[in-house]
């Protein structure tokens, strides 16, 4: 998929209509994930019962592809085990660098893996795995993931 | 006489597509003869320069040292010595830090720069500040990016020992009035660096007209090859510092604990020089005067104007910096509304256009002028109407793209 049709059919509706912005009521996990060379910055916040994402949503700023990624990503993952959504987030990363190609793992991502040609736009490749890296990180290290929310 | 539009033939790059390159702030393109000088250097004299005692290694010192004089007599030198060949802007910068700063600069003293400096013209000051303890105060700009007499005036004071100001800024394309701060600097006793990255590709200079103790600038953004950059220093403070690196060719004599060093510039230029990156810097020089800074400047402003005339009938873009496209060096810096810099320029890469999006190695400009990030279009003599026409046609599309409207 070019790019022009990418933003079109998939990342603008996530980037102009999220579905999962703004602040999370009493959030059991918080971190701020940021790409400093473009500026993209996001505080992904999840709630967790018994090891199961209950909710999420986050706050940030950024370019659409990953503001869209993070909305598509919190989409995905509520409903599911840490580990699961760990794997997820493995599978996602490996899929954008080009590591990961067989069609069942991709299908696993559900509508996240619209994104899979981002693996073509080198650029791009941060954007889009930024919420990803950001919930593996506090998923994996929780002491970690007490960042405060500003919107 | 040559008229502006018969150099673009020399840049094989840009006559190789459909390719529109507007990021030349961040490096320019290079002409053939340019390409053809750094091949005719390892091609009819390569040697080690400075050391060798038969001809071919002679040949390659004489190359490597008229290249200095061409630097020299360019940016009105007084003598040769007073150029540093560095890789680069940031290590020149470094060197002075380093070299001068470091041994200059006690607790309590001030450095004065200003908020619009490039990363490079930053932080190696606020290295110096941290170790030394000392303070580092920002001149801050109007929002046209102009440094007002009285903001420099309030903060250049006795305590400040070095100002370090950029000639022209890479995001807002201002130039800054660094004669009047240099003078104004020098009644304070402060010594004056001047980061020469922007300025130099576009205009005439002359450290001593500027009143410039330092002047730092880098070859690739004015057509000549990465990995050359300049260093002036005014002789009387190179001879009192330290060397910056340490090694070969540097050196008078050496015994197993100490060492004399040798003359200048030399004692600046440790290990073997990048040669041909100063003989194609010295064949981008004599290309730049050939054209001349009157017709670059003309063509330059010429595009500016058309490129911010088209931008400013699309109601949704915000440029940056002065109003006035003379003003602006060749850099346009813009934002569209609901648009991410660097969805801006993934959307015109996508048609062949070539921005910079991002920070532009400005982080503290961008949080004073409450960007995140922006795009930049940067223009050189070479770019042409036809391109600037392209640019706009694309840019008006932008928004439709990123799902704004039909």
């Amino acid at each position: 998929m070019e790019l022009k049709q990418l933003y079109r059919e998939i990342v603008n509706e996530h980037n102009l209509r999220p579905v999962h912005k703004g602040k999370l009521e009493n959030p059991d996990l918080v971190m701020r994930g940021i790409n400093p060379s473009c500026g993209d910055d996001i505080t992904l916040q999840l709630k967790i019962e018994n090891g199961v994402i209950t909710d999420g949503k986050y706050v940030g700023s950024g370019c659409a592809i990953s503001q869209a990624s993070v909305d598509m990503m919190v989409d995905q993952i509520i409903g599911k085990s840490k580990e699961e959504a760990i794997k997820l987030a493995g599978t996602f990363m490996g899929m954008i660098k080009g590591e990961i190609t067989d069609e069942e793992s991709i299908e696993s991502l559900d509508e996240a893996a619209s994104l899979q040609d981002v693996r073509h736009m080198p650029a791009r490749v941060k954007c889009a795995v930024l919420g990803w890296h950001t919930m593996q990180e506090m998923l994996e290290h929780p002491e970690k993931a007490n960042d405060k929310v500003e919107e | 006489m040559a008229k502006i539009g018969d150099y673009r033939k020399d840049f094989d790059i840009l006559n190789s597509g459909d390719y529109v390159y507007f990021d030349n702030a961040a490096t320019s393109q290079r002409p053939n003869q340019v390409l053809d000088a750094i091949s005719n250097f390892y091609r009819t004299a390569n040697a080690n320069p400075l050391r060798g005692l038969y001809d071919w290694s002679m040949a390659a010192t004489e190359m490597y040292e008229d290249s200095r004089r061409v630097v020299a007599d360019f940016i009105g030198a007084k003598t040769p010595e007073e150029i540093i060949f560095t890789r680069n802007t940031s290590e020149s910068l470094n060197l002075v830090a380093y070299s001068y700063g470091l041994d200059n600069v006690s607790e309590g003293d001030e450095i004065v720069i200003s908020v619009m400096e490039h990363h490079s013209n930053m932080l190696p000051w606020q290295m110096v500040c941290k170790k030394k303890n000392a303070k580092l105060v920002f001149l801050e700009p109007d929002e046209e990016g102009v440094i007002s007499k009285e903001e420099y005036e309030s903060k250049i004071t006795d305590r400040t020992k070095i100002v370090a100001i950029g000639h022209v800024s890479n995001v807002m394309g201002v130039t800054n009035p660094v004669k009047e701060i240099a003078a104004y600097a020098k009644s304070k006793g402060a010594i004056v660096v001047v980061d020469g990255a922007q300025s130099t590709p576009h205009m005439k200079v002359n450290v001593n007209e500027l009143g410039a103790d330092f002047f730092a600038f880098s070859g690739h953004k004015m057509l000549g090859p990465m990995g050359i950059g300049v260093l002036y220093g005014r002789k009387e403070l190179l001879e009192k510092m330290s060397p910056f690196l340490t090694g070969g060719e540097m050196i008078e004599y050496v015994t197993r604990t100490d060492a004399t060093y040798a003359e200048l510039p030399h004692k600046f230029e440790a290990g073997t020089v990048n040669a041909s990156g100063a003989v194609g810097l010295a064949e981008a020089i004599r290309y730049l005067q050939n054209v001349g800074f009157d017709a670059i400047e003309a063509q330059e402003q010429k595009l500016t104007a058309l490129l911010m005339e088209g931008m400013s009938k699309l109601p949704y873009i915000k440029i940056y910096g002065s109003k006035d496209p003379k003003k602006h060096c060749g850099i346009v810096t813009f934002t569209i509304d609901g648009v991410h810099p660097h969805d801006i320029s993934s959307v015109l890469n996508d048609d062949h256009v070539c921005i910079r999006a991002g920070h532009h190695c400005a982080q503290p400009l961008m949080q004073f002028i409450g960007a995140g990030s922006t795009a930049r279009a940067s223009l050189y003599f070479y770019n042409t109407e036809e391109e600037v026409k392209i640019f706009l046609e694309k840019l008006a599309k932008v928004r439709e793209v990123m799902g704004y409207g039909a």
